[in-house]
């Protein structure tokens, strides 16, 4: 398992459509993707459930992967909410 | 065959298919399915064809609108793929025998609820995305197919009533005429029939649930009737009606390219009204002069925010160039009274028409003033743009304008931005602006006179209350009187006066205004021609 934490900068926030091409980039790898702020959870490769975190800019989220293309998975999505998020 | 009677807003004649838009059409019954797989194999029918309908949409709006405001629709695609909501869907199915539009209704409200209860306000409005996507798809469900009638051939619009952001979503080539159940001959379903020289009825006592998508009916404008599954030998009338009156028209092109001259040499501007870029293509298609009144709030309707600079700065400088030198009048930010968006937050008014609206929100609010007036100045260089203040009732108010147009100019210096300061006029929409034309005619560059406003501030009577539609005398000696004053103190001042309210282009009057001394009407701008026909064949004096 491996997981990284990042600040939203954003200006509204995780809404419709990064959260439309955080579940596009997610449903590359085979890993499971689970992201958690505010005390919730929610698996990346779930449209709404992402945007219920109703995460807003400057908080925090907490992107946890664990499968067999973790590796891979965590510089993906790394690199994916820097150029996004 | 039903034959039925309203208040007809423009002369024209019409055969063809009508589509309902209902305002129950999303309830739905729950039903027991026998056969549960099917009901999914039914389900997934629909979403498929909820995809592709998106998909066409999102296309047309990456041309239209851009990328940026298409984006939209890619998200409904990607909700409709959502797993949570489809397992929940395809759950409810199968574990309670229940028919498809049922479960998508329940399943679409639970997640519209979760959304509008989140404590976000972007958050909350994607409890209207939830929503349309469950309509879509019942509506494919119930085999109703896109509402967006972005597949379908052009109809005939049938409605209670349409709200402004209903018809500025409505793909235009696809609406033959407008039939609503409600509306005044001065509301938006009526200015936009205008301007799309297409019959609209309005005030039709028809219920609803008795018309049906799909049949066919005839929308006669000069009759102010419409026919709905009309036999045989009406269709045939109809037919040549419709042939006669095309016939007309052809005749009116040939006024193409021809002066507005009298018989006895007086000349007058005919310019155009219109509500956003894509109506330039009207404005030269019936050889206009120019743009009279570019109604600036189609940028901020519609919309979950304000414009931006940029966003403007591009509509602006487009029409500027498409005008190639035409004069375009641009009429700063006229939202309130029967304009509403949620946006600005306006509230609730006991008298909106008497409210918070145009010239007053910029005052008091100038950094959406600004922000106005710096994509116009900006869009000035690109051609030969004029800017038009609207509903002012002093001079005072003139002063604060160019106070503001003052500090504009000089942050735009600063910033080394290119601009220029346009010809500067003001809308005369108010009987106290009327009174001290003498005194406004000095200040600006000249006045258009928005007659819809000034009969209702004249007349003190609503112009959406239905009610008033047998007291509201356009032809009332006060308003004429007020427009002659206008124009002679124009005049006086060396400044120049139109008219760009409906009046304008009422051909009964038309003869009238140009004795008077108007220099310019600007009309929709199916108008120009008709009225050009009266000009060239008058005297100014008899």
């Amino acid at each position: 398992m491996k997981s990284f934490n990042y600040i939203i900068t954003d200006e509204i926030g995780i809404h419709a459509r990064p959260a439309g091409l955080l579940v596009k980039e997610a449903k590359k790898y085979t890993s499971k993707i689970v992201l958690s702020a505010n005390g919730k959870k929610a698996e990346a490769t779930k449209l709404m459930a992402v945007m219920g975190l109703g995460v807003k800019n400057g908080q925090e989220v907490e992107i946890i992967i664990e499968g067999g293309d973790e590796d891979f998975a965590f510089e993906g999505m790394k690199l994916f909410m820097e150029q996004n998020l | 065959m039903q034959c039925l009677k309203g208040k007809s807003v423009y002369k024209g004649i019409v055969k063809g298919p009508v589509v309902v838009l209902k305002q129950d059409e999303y309830q739905v019954r729950r039903k027991k399915i026998e056969d549960t797989e099917a009901e999914i194999l039914r389900l997934e029918q629909a979403v498929d064809n909820a995809k592709e309908q998106l998909q066409k949409l999102y296309d047309k709006a990456v041309v239209e609108v851009g990328e940026a405001s298409a984006a939209i629709f890619e998200v409904h695609q990607m909700m409709m793929e959502d797993e949570d909501y489809m397992d929940a869907i395809h759950n409810m199915i199968r574990t309670e025998a229940v028919n498809a539009e049922y479960a998508v209704r329940v399943t679409g409200d639970n997640f519209s609820h979760m959304f509008a209860s989140m404590d976000d306000d972007y958050m909350k409005a994607r409890a209207a995305d939830v929503e349309d996507i469950s309509n879509r798809m019942i509506r494919n469900l119930s085999g109703r197919g896109d509402l967006d009638l972005s597949a379908g051939e052009p109809a005939i619009i049938v409605a209670e009533d349409l709200t402004p952001s209903e018809t500025v979503q409505m793909d235009k080539d696809k609406i033959l005429a407008f039939v609503t159940v409600h509306g005044s001959t001065n509301s938006h379903t009526a200015i936009l029939a205008r301007m799309m020289n297409i019959p609209a009825l309005i005030g039709v006592p028809l219920s609803i649930e008795d018309v049906e998508s799909g049949m066919t009916a005839i929308v006669d404008g000069f009759e102010g009737s419409v026919i709905f599954d009309p036999d045989a030998q009406t269709c045939i009338k109809a037919e040549i009606k419709i042939a006669e009156e095309g016939e007309k028209l052809k005749l009116l092109q040939e006024l193409k390219g021809k002066d507005n001259i009298t018989l006895d040499g007086r000349q007058i501007k005919l310019y155009a009204n219109i509500g956003s870029v894509s109506d330039i293509g009207y404005v030269l298609e019936n050889d206009a002069g120019g743009i009279g009144l570019f109604r600036s709030e189609f940028l901020y309707l519609g919309k979950n925010d304000f414009p931006t600079e940029e966003e403007q700065f591009v509509a602006y400088r487009q029409a500027a160039q498409m005008m190639a030198g035409k004069k375009v009048i641009i009429r700063t930010l006229d939202i309130g009274a029967d304009k509403q968006v949620d946006y600005f937050n306006l509230g609730k008014e006991d008298n909106p028409a008497l409210g918070y609206r145009a010239i007053r929100i910029c005052l008091k609010q100038p950094n959406i003033f600004k922000t106005q007036l710096r994509a116009l100045f900006r869009a000035s260089v690109y051609g030969n743009i004029s800017v038009m203040y609207p509903m002012i009732t002093s001079v005072e108010e003139i002063e604060r304008i160019f106070e503001i147009v003052d500090e504009v100019k000089q942050e735009l210096e600063a910033q080394e931005i290119q601009y220029k300061i346009p010809e500067q006029g003001i809308m005369i929409e108010t009987p106290a602006a009327v009174m001290i034309s003498d005194e406004l005619a000095e200040k600006v560059d000249f006045f258009s006179i928005g007659t819809n406003d000034l009969t209702q501030y004249t007349l003190a009577i609503d112009r959406q209350n239905e009610k008033l539609d047998d007291f509201y005398n356009p032809h009332h000696k006060a308003v004429l009187k007020m427009i002659e004053m206008v124009v002679k103190n124009a005049h006086k001042h060396g400044k120049w006066a139109g008219i760009c309210g409906e009046l304008g282009a009422d051909l009964s009057l038309t003869e009238k205004f140009v004795r008077m001394g108007v220099d310019e009407l600007s009309v929709a701008p199916s108008m120009i021609l008709k009225l050009r026909k009266i000009i060239r064949e008058m005297r100014v004096e008899p």
